[in-house]
């Protein structure tokens, strides 16, 4: 079923009675040509690509839980491409293309609103770096505009621009970058996968990963064992324990971000705004609630939920930020599951295994790349070579030393 | 979250820093493989359940500590310090 305005308005007129379920809930089949192990954002895409991009016909998605139970159906929702470093950069403006036009390819409404992104910096040092990202992204082919402090004001008014720790000199402003509809990008490109004979299956669980004379040959789940040509993990948070199936141990510690949301309010914030001094990042959804959050608890965790001095860090800088928000309360917080590699960036690789795939390591900021990553991870299952873009995600850049730093920080556990 | 220092007693999680696994104590020998120093530096078991990681009491005692603690469920099972005191004065 194709969705359009007209049929809104028919179904509207009759009763609502003739919608039919987004996707079907089909059972395993003996095999597969590619089995996709998580049913995520980044999994269901990859599904999506394969099936569009390279015309795999004979694909499953396997969900331990239900489609988009995950991160993607709790995150902060920022879409942006304002990446510094050679091989981040083209990736996520590819993605950002992608998201530009994710809602006419998939017929499915994601709420894409481009209602730019403003990165305030609080020094001299940090203009120049902001301003030196910025010729990186219009050298990229995206867009990036360095506003002082009264540009700023213009846009964002209700900061405080007074406060004596962290006075505001100016912003980037990226007007491309916004937000999106988060679980409507899952069911979006579940339903389009479906659509293209994608088997999205749900309440089951890889139990293990069959490897023979390293070949990959299917996988054990708790609806059976089914055999498949290529396997992918796109598990995010328990890449870990998913690759150990396969005797693999990742360059991967698993840390919890917390993000909070307050009831519903007048449209006040109509943009993206981060606040890197305070670790601070706000955006408004459509709802009305005021979507915030912060940096990682900084502990390994597989707890979905963190700690108090956290929340209590996020709160005292949305405060110093913008203390119009004080009177908001706090509906709901989370915490999500975090892949973090040592430097911050992503694996879109092959495996020792052959025909194992991996794609982990999002750190905090696996939504933007929703797009760009599935199509890259089935670029490299399809054809087995990495996507231009994303060339230079590899596994085993820690041991050669290629690593992408982009926080500038190093290449450790403990730093991103 | 609170962490029992076995010199401060149990102190709140905002005076310690956490460094990582506990397998950054196992360090290769200087000529050990590049694949024993990859693992060493990158590669991690990230166990969901009871694991063992290093805090540093920056805030307090100072000390390295050594946690054992279930990442799915936050308890903290023990708080070990890294070095101990040698009667002959020194850490070991």
């Amino acid at each position: 079923m194709r969705y359009s305005g007209l049929k809104v308005i028919t179904e509207g007129l009759f009763g609502n009675k003739g919608w039919k379920p987004a996707w079907r809930t089909p059972d395993p089949k003996p095999e597969y040509d590619a089995i996709i192990i998580g049913g995520g954002g980044h999994g269901l895409s990859t599904a999506y690509y394969l099936a569009k991009n390279h015309g795999f016909t004979n694909i499953a998605v396997l969900e331990k839980g239900y489609l988009g139970s995950g991160n993607i159906g709790r995150n902060t929702t920022i879409v942006r491409a304002n990446y510094f470093l050679p091989g981040n950069s083209e990736f996520y403006s590819h993605s950002l293309k992608l998201w530009e036009g994710l809602e006419a390819d998939l017929n499915y409404n994601v709420m894409h609103s481009q209602r730019g992104l403003i990165n305030l910096f609080h020094s001299d040092g940090q203009r120049d770096a902001f301003a030196r990202r910025g010729n990186s992204m219009i050298n990229q082919g995206d867009d990036a505009i360095l506003l002082d402090r009264e540009g700023v004001r213009e846009h964002l008014p209700y900061l405080d621009f007074e406060q004596t720790r962290f006075p505001i000199y100016g912003g980037l402003l990226h007007p491309r970058g916004g937000t999106a509809r988060h679980d409507a990008v899952a069911w979006g490109y579940a339903r389009a996968a479906d659509r293209r004979g994608v088997d999205l299956i749900q309440n089951c669980e890889v139990t293990g990963i069959d490897v023979e004379n390293g070949v990959v040959r299917g996988v054990q789940t708790t609806r059976g064992s089914i055999r498949a040509k290529k396997v992918a993990i796109v598990v995010a948070g328990r890449s870990s324990q998913v690759a150990a199936m396969a005797g693999m141990r990742l360059p991967i510690e698993s840390h919890v971000l917390q993000a909070f949301v307050t009831e519903g309010l007048k449209p006040v914030i109509n943009h993206v705004v981060s606040f890197g001094m305070g670790h601070f990042y706000i955006s408004q959804s459509d709802k009305g609630g005021l979507v915030f959050g912060g940096d990682i608890d900084f502990y390994a965790s597989y707890a979905s939920r963190g700690n108090l001095p956290m929340v209590e860090h996020v709160m005292e800088a949305g405060m110093t930020l913008m203390p119009m928000i004080g009177r908001a309360r706090v509906l709901r917080s989370w915490g999500g599951i975090m892949d973090m590699t040592p430097d911050g960036s992503p694996i879109i690789d092959r495996t020792d295994i052959s025909g194992l795939f991996i794609d982990c390591g999002w750190n905090y900021g696996g939504f933007k790349a929703v797009p760009a990553s599935g199509w890259c991870m089935a670029h490299l299952m399809a054809t087995g070579e990495s996507h231009p873009v994303a060339e230079k995600f590899k596994l085993n850049r820690f041991a050669t030393g290629h690593i992408l730093d982009e926080e500038g920080t190093g290449s450790q556990h403990n730093l991103h | 979250m609170r962490l029992n220092c076995p010199h401060c007693g149990p102190r709140d999680r905002r005076e310690f820093y956490y460094y990582g696994a506990a397998a950054y104590l196992d360090r290769p020998s200087p000529d050990a493989p590049a694949q024993a120093w990859d693992d060493y530096l990158h590669n991690r078991d990230n166990p969901a359940g009871m694991t063992q990681d290093l805090w540093y009491h920056e805030q307090g005692c100072t000390a390295w500590l050594k946690v054992t603690r279930n990442t799915v469920t936050h308890e903290i099972i023990a708080v070990d310090a890294v070095a101990t005191p040698k009667a002959s004065g020194g850490m070991a």
